[in-house]
């Protein structure tokens, strides 16, 4: 079902699977960290937490992900009832940002991925 | 064409089909979410056969060893047999070797089985009494000394506890199912600093994993920390301090909520581990016991910059009460 990509993904372009687990690591423990919103991302199983981030991730810098805008909304229904808004969504974005920037993702690849990120914004916030 | 076996029927594989595909269009359910190899829900056990580099990516070592692997990735080459299980338990017959007080509150069972049993130290198993009364414990034993280890808390008014500590005799007949978990030590990265933590009997795995990582011949530096509430409540004391005297790599801190003494810290246990360990980045972790402890800690370990797939956390659930049904099996 994929595209004709006439460019390389920016998940290709940054090294795949071993860079999405190494980017986990450091998002986690960003959002972990950030009293805004880390209630959002406790979880007794943080193995599920952390493969939860990680299917982000590779969905936000294009790899391979079958995660559909309806799944997006539905996953983030229950969220949105405690309170989930845009201050929070811009945080995520936030972190998002300064992981990749951490890991010497290029300024271009970036944008791109905070495009696609910024983009799954409605279904997220449920609007 | 490859070819998958579960549960002794053979199904076939397409070309470029993933065993997860394969087993759902011919009817087997497997659990499964993302399809794309970042969720695990569809982890599966490679009983037999080659299973490609790509459906273990991303997989703890602990999974990757006891050959898991991502059924929802896993495109296995034409012409390859595998024979695949979800996690399923076998149950062995044992017999009660010896019951013995280490502390106030903790009964050493050590069991014979009469097949030899195949697990990792740090693993855990289910003990069944023969009217099928079962609880989960902690293996504190290695697999080369052939009995099996429990340390069960005795707990007022525990079912297994109290028939372990008054009724049971050496000689009775129980058996064990298992093992599970994937909290012990993996051979490999020798140099690595250890950090094992625990509470009550979670000192049992912990224990188990120490001395696997000793007789691997580790060489990086080893923390055991054990917690308790009261130093009545610490036990293989003179054991572990044995083991330290004869490893110097090897550091034993018992601690104490209160009452403690020269030998034995007071204080919370994550204040001592921060005290011991202030930077654990590169560590592999074992958090074993209490729930509480054990999540507060792998949470604090993480932000301190270990990382998830070094963090191996075991936390001790009590059982729950449960009714049983009239005639159930």
């Amino acid at each position: 079902m994929s595209t004709a990509a006439q460019e390389k993904s920016v998940y290709e372009q940054i090294g795949g699977e071993p860079a999405m687990a190494a980017a986990v690591d450091v998002f986690y423990r960003k959002v972990l960290s950030d009293d805004r919103i880390s209630h959002f991302f406790e979880d007794v199983d943080m193995e599920r937490q952390a493969a939860k981030q990680k299917a982000f991730l590779t969905m936000v810098t294009g790899g391979p992900s079958n995660y559909s805008g309806k799944d997006m909304r539905a996953g983030h229904a229950p969220l949105v009832k405690r309170g989930l808004n845009e201050t929070h969504f811009d945080a995520v974005v936030e972190h998002l940002r300064a992981t990749l920037e951490e890991l010497n993702v290029p300024a271009p690849l970036v944008e791109r991925v905070l495009s696609i990120a910024g983009g799954a914004r409605a279904d997220v916030l449920n609007r | 064409m490859a070819r998958v076996k579960h549960e002794s029927r053979w199904y076939p594989l397409e070309s470029e089909e993933s065993v997860l595909d394969g087993l759902l269009r011919q009817g087997v359910a497997v659990p499964n979410a993302c399809r794309a190899g970042a969720c695990q829900s569809c982890l599966m056990r490679a009983l037999s056969g080659e299973i490609p580099e790509a459906a273990r990516v991303g997989l703890k070592d602990t999974l990757r060893t006891q050959g898991y692997f991502l059924a929802c990735v896993c495109k296995p080459v034409a012409g390859t047999e595998l024979e695949v299980a979800g996690a399923d338990a076998l149950r062995v017959p044992a017999r009660i070797d010896s019951l013995t007080l280490l502390s106030a509150s903790v009964l050493r069972v050590r069991l014979s089985t009469d097949a030899p049993f195949d697990y990792r130290a740090g693993q855990y198993v289910s003990l069944l009494r023969a009217d099928g009364l079962a609880r989960s414990y902690s293996l504190a034993s290695l697999p080369r000394e052939g009995l099996l280890e429990l340390h069960v808390r005795l707990i007022p008014g525990g079912a297994m506890s109290g028939w372990l500590a008054r009724e049971a005799r050496v000689g009775d007949t129980v058996a064990v199912q298992g093992p599970a978990g994937s909290c012990f030590y993996v051979p490999g990265h020798p140099e690595q600093p250890l950090l094992l933590a625990g509470t009550g009997t979670g000192l049992a795995p912990l224990h188990g994993i120490v001395r696997d990582a000793l007789e691997s011949g580790h060489t990086g530096p080893i923390w055991l920390f054990h917690g308790a509430r009261t130093p009545e409540g610490l036990y293989l004391m003179d054991a572990l301090r044995e083991l330290a005297a004869r490893h110097s790599g090897f550091h034993y801190r018992p601690c104490v909520l209160t009452g403690g003494s020269r030998d034995v810290a007071e204080g919370a246990l994550d204040v001592l581990i921060r005290a011991e360990c202030p930077r654990p980045v590169g560590f592999r972790a074992w958090l074993c016991g209490d729930s509480g402890m054990v999540l507060s800690l792998r949470k604090k370990l993480f932000l301190s910059g270990l990382s998830l797939k070094d963090l191996h956390a075991d936390a001790f659930l009590p059982s729950a009460p449960r009714v049983e049904p009239v005639g159930a099996r």
